[in-house]
């Protein structure tokens, strides 16, 4: 069982008792348990389980404009006095910095809505077997299918996040998730590709056999695949990958990187940032979001923004301390966005696909070629070539590049958003990017 | 050395009575008990932006039975979590007639001392070098508009209880020193970002003033970038330098050699045993046992003493890294490559250092070779698909090669190859072997572990750069 409220209530006001004692002028406490079991499959049968019982707790001890934090997973008393009076000691000969402060008061979140992020169900290490069992049989099903990994992982958590000022509130949250990995092998190539679900709650989750269904004909589609020549040619971005672009203009504008002035969007706030056809909210009060919070990481109240209005930035993502440094107020977003997504476009899936003769249809991107700073993109990828609206073949081993300045203003989004991670796009094209192959 | 029972009820007989319990009918297992303190000091912006203090203390329970783990882990260490975790185990191998292998192999060699890095230099020592960082950046070069310098630093200190009560323990410190620097010069903005660090403390790297060094090279990094002009894009000949371009090994074909996806032929690798997977004259190990080094370990996370493990030699494919379950149903024995992140995750086959040796060309005779291709000296991380073998890494210092000749400094790029063939296109190997700075950690399943690479200047005959000017 995950350790009640009352339990990390108790926790909490243990440590910001002690650290008001030893004279800390403010402090902060978050603490947290979560327990998760997982069960592997591979090729129909039982590969693992793993149960995960955690506990953290982490403090910050303020000296009026001076700052020190600490964190543990141990939580019985001694180790948290210990670690308390060391936290205070770091303080005293941590440098002040003007901006260091607990959040305004009057910003604190109050009420508290009921999300229905928690589902109490719990599903018996047994029930998950069958249920992979059901998923792995349906994704075997075709001969070109060599392997098979699935996992189902039950998570529940709670936390208590305490503060100085009287701040004390928490929630339970759960999520159930199930993934397929498959292996697809021909007399040319061998190829991987998956699919998944994840939902707070318990009923809502995929039906095993789509599961199964859908991750192996992705894998067996992407056999036998060529590589094309280098071009410049529109590209068709997947769901699973557009949602890639708002996590990078995510932290583009979050206050942090701003005042830092290591953003490419610093300063460009009220000006034609995107595509005038493009709209992106955060909503942080989706009934079951994945992303949804009450809060943010220090109590901020969190409302929607309208970060992009007809393509023209107008928000940042801002926490308290960024925020006073860019005298700004916190919009609730420490700790980054909740549930962030891209409006619907206007023209429907079937139509971006018949928008130009030729276009690279991208279904997945390695490494790690997004710069922030220059808003240079480079990343290697994998996708399909479409011809007339037509997939015709499968293409790996090219990279695609541009930079977020030109390609942001070249995009045009789909009208296929549905809600299946925190962060979420439609099916997007962008224009006048490189691709390198051949 | 820690003491893990002093503040529980558990006494070691407890422990002793229920891991041999738990395991009896189990091929193999252990409980793994790891106590970790870590530090973090970041100055950011002008000021020192945080200062973190961790300490983290928990258990890992393993029952393996055939091919299925069962593993359960917790931070509380009393008999009742202890025994809850038994239970969990025993109620996912639930018929089990397995025979535990008490074997494994010991060893008296250390390659790091037993020491609590974080306590050899005091806070305010710590704080005065991140801010004679920060002055000496921004006073030497007027185009420095942001600093970032960091320590981090870490003591583990672990014991693996097997069936039997072997107990096998092992004390690891860790510290990496961080400087990044950005520059800002006709409304153009770039980053320069050099680390270094390993198995010893601070001072050991800190010595001579050698801060001074690590900043000139993140400055001279990001001037360079300053200047770059766009790279270009298609297929062409590659010189990568010596040192931590390496982690091109690390990603094309080092992932590729490890235990698991080759037992679950998964990976490109699985069916080259033996068989020519490089150009003559590329010979490349994983080694865990050089002294000091961010990727070395005395044992591994089950126990196994680390080694020199030759992967490919002289282009043939010599073997793959083990753990002892993928060992064992592979019919081999471990190559100590058994490791985890913390006692929240299970054993996999990993990286340690992973090298390929220096053979006789220099790097002059590579780029003077080169007609049209590019030079790339520093990059920032790599990934690979293991099924497909196609891997990425992307280039933070670049130059063209133009007829021979060193060219402009090219904008970052990311570089697509094919694992299981790139190394074929290997067609000159440098005489100039280099270890990287000490900064490597590699991700898999979810779980970081530091790793180290080395190579040589090598000369590619074919890769696709990734940039935008076609």
């Amino acid at each position: 069982m995950i350790k009640d409220q009352e339990y990390l209530k108790s926790k909490a006001s243990y440590c910001l008792d002690l650290a008001k004692k030893l004279g800390a002028t403010d402090a902060s406490v978050t603490v947290g348990n979560s327990i998760s079991e997982t069960v592997s499959f591979r090729n129909k049968v039982l590969d693992e389980s793993n149960r995960s019982d955690s506990l953290a707790i982490s403090i910050e001890t303020y000296i009026d404009k001076k700052k020190s934090s600490i964190s543990s997973s141990n939580l019985l008393a001694d180790n948290l006095k210990t670690l308390i009076e060391k936290c205070f000691e770091t303080t005293k000969i941590t440098p002040e910095d003007e901006f260091n402060s607990l959040p305004d008061k009057e910003l604190l979140a109050k009420n508290i809505k009921d999300l229905n992020l928690y589902d109490q169900s719990h599903l018996e290490n047994d029930k998950k077997i069958d249920y992979l069992k059901e998923l792995e049989e349906t994704a075997s099903i075709d001969k070109k299918i060599i392997n098979t990994e699935s996992g189902f992982t039950e998570n529940k958590s709670n936390f208590i996040l305490a503060n100085s000022d009287g701040f004390c509130n928490g929630y339970k949250s759960s999520s159930f998730t199930a993934s397929c990995v498959t292996v697809a092998k021909n007399e040319n190539s061998m190829e991987r590709d998956y699919e998944f679900t994840s939902k707070c709650h318990l009923s809502d989750i995929s039906n095993p056999l789509e599961l199964g269904k859908v991750a192996a004909e992705q894998t067996i589609k992407k056999l036998s695949p060529k590589k094309i020549g280098s071009d410049k040619i529109s590209i068709i971005f997947d769901k699973r990958i557009s949602k890639g672009f708002l996590s990078s203009f995510a932290g583009a504008i979050s206050a942090s990187s701003i005042a830092r002035g290591t953003s490419f969007l610093k300063d460009k706030v009220n000006q034609q940032i995107f595509s005038n056809s493009v709209n992106i909210t955060d909503k942080p009060d989706l009934i079951k979001g994945m992303g949804s919070k009450c809060f943010d990481s220090e109590g901020v109240k969190t409302e929607t923004l309208n970060l992009v209005n007809s393509g023209i930035l107008n928000n940042y993502l801002i926490d308290t301390y960024n925020g006073k440094k860019l005298n700004l107020k916190s919009n609730g977003r420490s700790g980054g966005s909740t549930n962030l997504y891209f409006e619907n476009g206007k023209v429907s899936y079937d139509d971006l696909l018949k928008s130009h003769s030729k276009i690279l249809y991208v279904t997945e991107t390695i490494g790690h070629g997004t710069n922030l700073v220059t808003g240079d993109y480079s990343v290697g990828a994998t996708g399909f070539l479409i011809e007339d609206g037509e997939f015709k073949y499968p293409v790996n081993e090219i990279t695609i590049a541009g930079n977020f300045n030109e390609m942001f203003k070249n995009i045009t989004l789909a009208n296929d958003l549905e809600f299946k991670y925190s962060v979420n796009s439609p099916t997007m094209m962008i224009d006048g990017m490189t691709v390198a192959g051949k | 050395m820690s003491n893990f029972f002093d503040k529980s009820d558990l006494t070691r007989k407890d422990v002793d009575e229920i891991v041999s319990e738990t395991l009896k009918n189990c091929d193999d297992g252990e409980i793994y008990f790891e106590n970790s303190k870590s530090e973090s000091i970041l100055l950011d912006d002008n000021k020192i932006k945080s200062s973190n203090y961790n300490s983290d203390l928990g258990f890992g329970f393993r029952a393996i039975s055939n091919d299925v783990v069962a593993y359960s882990h917790s931070n509380e260490i009393s008999k009742d979590a202890l025994k809850n975790s038994a239970e969990n185990l025993k109620s996912t191998l639930k018929s089990i007639k397995g025979t535990y292998n008490h074997e494994i192999p010991k060893t008296n060699n250390k390659f790091y001392d037993d020491i609590n890095p974080i306590e050899q230099k005091t806070l305010d020592a710590k704080l005065e070098v991140l801010n004679k960082v920060n002055n000496y950046l921004r006073k030497k070069d007027s185009t420095v508009k942001q600093v970032t310098a960091s320590f981090s630093g870490e003591q583990k200190s672990i014991e693996i209880i097997r069936s039997g009560g072997e107990a096998l323990t092992d004390v690891r410190p860790l510290i990496r020193f961080n400087v990044s620097v950005m520059l800002e010069k006709n409304g153009r903005k770039e980053t320069g970002v050099y680390g270094i660090g390993g198995r010893q403390s601070y001072d050991d790297y800190l010595k001579n003033d050698n801060w001074k060094n690590v900043c000139e090279e993140a400055l001279r990094i990001a001037s360079v970038n300053l200047d770059s002009k766009p790279a270009p894009a298609g297929e062409m000949k590659v010189v990568l330098g010596p040192g931590w371009p390496a982690i091109l090994i690390h990603e094309a074909i080092g992932h590729g050699l490890e235990g698991d996806f080759n037992r679950k032929k998964t990976s490109a690798f699985h069916d080259l045993m033996g068989q020519k997977v490089a150009s003559e004259g590329v010979t490349i190990v994983d080694d865990g046992t050089i002294d000091k080094r961010r990727g070395s370990l005395t044992i591994d996370d089950e126990g196994t003493p680390t080694e020199r493990t030759v992967l490919i030699e002289n282009g043939i494919l010599k073997n793959f890294m083990q753990d002892r379950l993928n060992a064992r149903l592979m019919n081999t024995r471990s190559t100590g490559s058994g490791r985890r992140e913390n006692y929240k995750h299970i054993v996999l086959p990993r990286m340690r250092n992973t090298m390929m040796l220096s053979g006789n060309q220099t790097q002059d005779e590579m780029i003077k070779s080169v007609d049209r291709g590019i030079f790339a000296v520093s990059f920032g991380g790599g990934q690979v698909d293991i099924t497909s073998g196609k891997f990425v890494f992307n280039c933070t210092e670049a130059y063209e090669i133009n007829n021979g000749k060193i060219g402009s400094p090219i904008k970052g790029a990311t570089l697509i190859g094919d694992g299981p063939s790139i190394l074929k296109e290997v067609s000159m190997v440098g005489n100039d072997m280099m270890m990287d700075p000490g900064i490597g950690t590699c991700g898999k399943a979810g779980q970081g572990v530091p790793v180290g690479v080395a190579q040589p200047s090598i000369l590619i005959d074919k890769m696709t750069v990734g940039g935008t000017k076609l």
